[in-house]
């Protein structure tokens, strides 16, 4: 109740620079200027949305929805289906996710609930340093030392010594590039992005909700279990749904490992597409239009889905941190 | 008596119930500590990429830097030694060119939505930057092949630089947003008070006090897209020889990475680390550059 006039001072608090009383010809100039700027933001927003499906609008007007479905992607006898593409992007994604977030969301807790006072700057500093290593220098690793190791010692040991070639999920040669190399690039990519999220939210959460955990007798783990992560759950699922965005749009680093080949397989040892790789990989040796206007649709699907699931994460966020603004 | 004798000698049921406490507290502990040590597991875990992505850089990176890759262009096929000049000469031209578009219309779009926060517009303005920040970086690459290269039909450095900073817009519009929104109140009363127009006032009063901030968010984001690739494939090109002309294609680090790294060639090969050395080293010094800002600012503010 406390909070309710601060909340009001601080929305009206703010006199608008803009609007009210101009004062001559300059404010009326600086009014025209950042709104200029600021439709620059929508009108961006529209034009890429515009451009890439009027390009693409070609191939999906010919092959309707079965350009989704049809797994055969032939430039050459000139039929476009982009389901392996797809496919290997959800995949790749879903593998990357499946490890990233745990992982994210432990290093969150430790720095928000554990960590020495010492230790807190140094590890989220490091694990943001993760984000500023640039995608072409994560698929050099990828190459040279990720696919080597992976190759010899990990995919067999996965699909012979621990018996997983029996399912269709480990069966096949190991070359090294594939959906497997494609997810733990992804993964390690998408860390830093949930983790700063979850560790914002995390120290979020009101103190007295940890302390109200403790008097109760509740060791510090059961504390965070049934008092924390409980309250931080939307906005880590926000955190996660957007590092999702990131791992369905990476282009260079997964181009680099996952090997480039336009077919659907279980087998998460053999090469495999998505669809940034496939932009990324043909768009320059593209020489017919149809080819082209294929590709241009292949980028359309993509930016529908990453706009799709980045809103789905930022209203989740937002609403997050609206709750915890007016409770606080 | 009795009370005191009940308290010293428990009933069985008393005891019992005493025991599995005890036991259960036990266990609790025990899964605290064990939850305890699966998070610094995490934390080991998620540090170790970086530890080796960063071991290796250096190691092979280091061995195969020299003056001349810096001062050299890049060698044909079979000969040895050369640099990558030119590449390191078009990354900077492709950030001044994305900086010159981002940091103007970021900067005027997040003092907007700042100023006019709650306005439909500046809501729309501010969820659209953040749907702009989740684009992928290969959708905005054909985004500028479409507008910008086939039209004009052939590939330039202008292009892949206008790229590069409709990315850095979303970030610049963000970090202003939040920078224009720490100024005091009172600050821009005083200002309006004294009779100055409010193009003044947020040029000498809000701006300049917002100042560092921004220019931290500025740096922040020029160092995100002087590391992207994806953008210039199909727009800066890259480019054997040197050139500095912007309509005509240019060489970028990450560009020259790419197509080292993906070659059959072992020279080739070390260049690619040495480039990578480069390029992290350069997104370092931006990053740095601008945490010191930032410290300097937050220091000042604490101080007051």
């Amino acid at each position: 109740m406390a909070i309710a006039p601060q909340i009001v001072t601080a929305d009206a608090g703010t006199p608008p620079l803009v609007s009210i009383h101009d004062r001559g010809l300059g404010d009326v100039v600086y009014r025209g200027v950042i709104l200029f700027f600021a439709l620059c933001v929508p009108l961006l927003v529209v034009l890429v949305a515009w451009e890439i499906a009027r390009a693409g609008w070609p191939a999906l007007h010919r092959f309707g929805f079965s350009f989704l479905t049809s797994s055969e992607w032939n430039p050459v006898k000139q039929i476009f289906g982009a389901a392996p593409a797809i496919y290997g992007t959800l995949v790749s994604s879903a593998i990357a996710l499946a490890l990233a977030a745990p992982l994210a969301i432990g290093v969150s807790v430790w720095l928000s609930e554990f960590s020495p006072r010492s230790l807190r700057q140094p590890v989220a500093f490091l694990v943001d340093l993760l984000a500023a290593i640039p995608s072409v220098v994560y698929g050099l690793w990828g190459i040279f030392v990720l696919l080597p190791v992976l190759r010899d010692p990990v995919m067999p040991f996965l699909r012979d010594r621990l018996g997983l070639g029996h399912t269709a999920f480990f069966a096949g040669p190991a070359y090294g590039p594939s959906m497997l190399a494609a997810g733990l690039i992804l993964a390690i990519m998408i860390l830093p992005y949930i983790a700063s999220v979850s560790r914002e939210v995390l120290l979020a959460v009101p103190r007295s909700q940890r302390e109200a955990a403790l008097a109760l007798g509740a060791t510090r783990w059961e504390a965070i279990w049934h008092a924390v992560l409980p309250h931080a759950r939307t906005g880590i699922l926000g955190g996660v749904i957007l590092g999702l965005g990131r791992a369905l749009g990476e282009t260079m680093a997964v181009t680099m490992v996952i090997g480039n080949r336009p077919e659907i397989s279980a087998s998460l040892l053999a090469p495999g597409y998505t669809m940034a790789s496939l932009i990324a990989n043909e768009f320059s040796e593209a020489s017919s239009d149809a080819h082209l206007s294929a590709l241009m649709a292949v980028g359309f699907t993509l930016f529908v889905i990453t706009i799709v699931v980045n809103a789905a994460a930022r209203w989740l966020v937002w609403r997050v941190e609206r709750g915890a603004r007016v409770s606080a | 008596m009795s009370a005191g004798a009940a308290a010293s000698r428990p009933s069985d049921r008393q005891r019992a119930v005493r025991d599995r406490t005890r036991r259960g507290l036990a266990r609790r502990k025990v899964v605290n500590g064990i939850m305890l040590g699966v998070l610094g597991l995490c934390v080991v875990l998620v540090t170790l990429p970086l530890v080796l992505i960063l071991a290796h850089l250096l190691r092979t990176g280091a061995g195969a830097l020299d003056v001349a890759f810096f001062t050299r262009m890049p060698a044909p096929v079979g000969e040895r030694g050369g640099g990558m000049a030119n590449a390191i000469v078009g990354t900077l031209i492709l950030v001044g060119v994305a900086a010159a578009v981002g940091v103007p219309v970021g900067v005027g779009a997040g003092v907007y939505v700042a100023e006019r926060r709650g306005s439909w517009l500046a809501t729309t303005v501010r969820f659209l930057s953040d749907v702009l920040n989740g684009l992928p970086s290969i959708v905005m690459g054909i985004f500028a092949w479409q507008f910008l290269v086939r039209p004009v039909g052939h590939f330039s450095a202008l292009s892949g630089g206008v790229a590069l900073g409709a990315m850095m817009i979303p970030m610049v519009t963000r970090t202003t947003e939040e920078m224009v929104r720490t100024v005091p109140v009172s600050l821009r009363e005083a200002a309006l008070a004294l009779g100055y127009p409010r193009w003044r006032t947020a040029l000498v009063v809000v701006l300049r006090t917002a100042s560092a901030g921004i220019v931290t968010g500025a740096l922040v984001a020029l160092a995100r897209v002087a590391g992207e690739t994806a953008p210039l494939l199909f727009t800066a090109f890259g480019n054997q020889f040197w050139s500095t002309n912007v309509t005509q294609p240019i060489a970028a680090l990450p560009l020259q990475i790419f197509t080292y790294a993906i070659s059959p060639y072992d020279d080739w090969h070390r260049l690619a680390w040495a480039g990578a050395l480069v390029l992290i080293a350069i997104i370092l010094v931006l990053s740095l550059i601008a945490r010191a800002a930032t410290r300097n600012r937050f220091d000042a503010s604490a101080g007051a």
